[in-house]
């Protein structure tokens, strides 16, 4: 199951390499900066969107067809894109990639979630976390990857349209790995010498199960919302920024950081990135949950209170707080469907994390708009160096108490929102067999 | 159910599959220290 989770989320995290294209787009379509960040962008609202609202029918339909689905549509946006290049149609790149391709998204990456943690109920965190941590890893693949075809293919529209053609291509393939080896675990298996603990009357993982409709209805849902959305945004801010801030950040000193050295630095944060979405998701499994989180917005603060006490005096300091703080905004993102399975159960987790990703979105939009904003206003100001940078960095401290507070709230859901037992038994009965199920 | 009812070894398959995802992903740390070296080298 791990390598069919990987396959599909590999692929789609290239998503984070499609700045590779910008450059190429602009130069051979006449386009702003602005405009040819509208597919990511779309992508990215699309993904948010496809994941809420196609949640239920990745339930209802399975790991299976929501792969096939993912694929279909991830590969057809590359190839309409390519269509769209070819016919000097940048608006086919926006819907090919942006909508048919946002699709894919969003479907593939809560499609192996919920039976990656019914295959491995006894370590849900590890197990989410090498998923999500693919979705970190599938830059650092599509990044070399589409720039040394696009330096292969040559100039001109033809080498874009010929790339995004071979990226189709050679991603439909790739994901069927996932179409073809995705199994849901018969009802009631676990892993040998597994036994399930006996719920305790505080316990944070409930017995129970929560359908997507109800989690809506609970302060938990709304709680753990905010808990995504201000971990999500800390992070973003210094992601977004990460080159520019640390040549900023050590501008005036003997030793500034150049161009190499800051994408040197981008790239130990994707490092960062990657690894904290499976450390820490897995240490979850052994720390719980809500501690875990604590860790991530707690220390987070610290960590932004460190980069903006010691400004520009250290560069080891400034590197090592900053992958620290993004390992925890990769952790935050595996962490969730664990959270989320401990307090719905695994009845529609699935469909719940796909409405919970909503926060993402809003996240994404958040973060870079106070950290460009006040960037910008300071620079106006006459602000130079970790000046640039200062109130910014407060601001994320204060966001990330909040959702320590709201984290210190997350109490187990009241038994009144929990489905009916009988309807439980009714299921199984309905759903139970031998052998493994394949849909 | 429980892991002992679990299908017979699929040995094979699962090292075809993480060679599928584990080449392309090493390929891309590979990549990745490339970079990372230029931040305390350049």
């Amino acid at each position: 199951m791990p390598p069919a989770a990987l396959a599909v989320h590999l692929s789609i995290g290239q998503v984070y390499a499609w700045s590779v294209f910008k450059s190429p787009l602009e130069t051979e379509m006449g386009l702003s900066g602005t405009a040819s960040a509208l597919p990511f962008q779309l992508g990215i609202v699309m993904l948010g969107l496809s994941a809420a609202f196609g949640g239920t029918l990745v339930e209802r339909n399975g790991p299976r067809w929501a792969m096939f689905v993912a694929t279909a549509c991830f590969s057809s946006g590359f190839l309409i894109s390519a269509l769209g290049v070819v016919l000097g149609q940048y608006w086919l790149v926006v819907l090919g990639y942006g909508a048919v391709g946002g699709i894919g998204l969003g479907i593939g990456y809560i499609s192996p979630v919920s039976t990656l943690m019914k295959w491995f109920p006894d370590r849900p965190g590890m197990a989410t976390g090498i998923a999500i941590m693919g979705f970190g890893g599938g830059a650092l693949i599509a990044s070399p990857w589409s720039a040394g075809m696009l330096s292969a293919f040559g100039d001109g529209r033809g080498a874009i349209a010929q790339s995004f053609l071979v990226h189709g291509l050679v991603y439909a393939v790739f994901m069927s790995l996932g179409v073809f080896l995705v199994r849901v675990p018969p009802e009631g298996w676990r892993p040998r010498g597994w036994v399930p603990a006996e719920k305790a009357a505080t316990s944070m993982i409930t017995t129970a199960n929560v359908s997507a409709r109800n989690a809506l209805r609970t302060s938990q849902f709304w709680l753990l919302w905010g808990v995504l959305c201000l971990n999500v945004t800390a992070g973003i801010a210094i992601l977004e920024k990460a080159a520019p801030m640390i040549r900023n950040f050590f501008a005036a000193t003997a030793t500034p950081v150049g161009a190499g050295a800051a994408a040197g630095f981008v790239a130990l944060l994707s490092l960062a990135n990657m690894a904290g979405r499976f450390v820490w998701s897995s240490i979850s499994d052994l720390v719980g949950r809500k501690n875990v989180y604590r860790l991530y917005l707690g220390v987070g603060a610290l960590l932004y209170l460190v980069i903006a006490l010691a400004g520009d005096t250290s560069l080891p300091v400034f590197v090592l707080s900053a992958m620290l703080i993004i390992s925890f905004y990769g952790g935050g993102f595996s962490t969730i469907p664990a959270y989320l399975k401990d307090l719905f159960g695994t009845y529609q987790v699935g469909a719940i994390h796909g409405r919970l990703l909503t926060a993402w979105s809003a996240a994404g939009i958040l973060g870079p708009l106070v950290v460009n904003a006040i960037a910008d206003a300071q620079e106006r100001a006459g602000a130079s160096g970790p000046q640039l940078y200062a109130l910014s960095l407060y601001i994320m401290i204060g966001l990330l108490i909040v959702g320590f507070t709201a984290n210190e709230l997350v109490r187990p859901v009241d038994p009144k929102h929990h489905e009916p037992v009988a309807d439980d038994e009714n299921r199984e009965r309905h759903e139970s067999g031998e052998a493994e199920v394949e849909r | 159910m429980n892991a002992e009812s679990t299908p017979p070894n699929r040995t094979a398959l699962l090292v075809f599959g993480w060679a599928w995802v584990g080449l392309p992903f090493a390929y891309g740390v590979y990549a990745l220290v490339q970079k990372v070296t230029l931040l305390f080298a350049g």
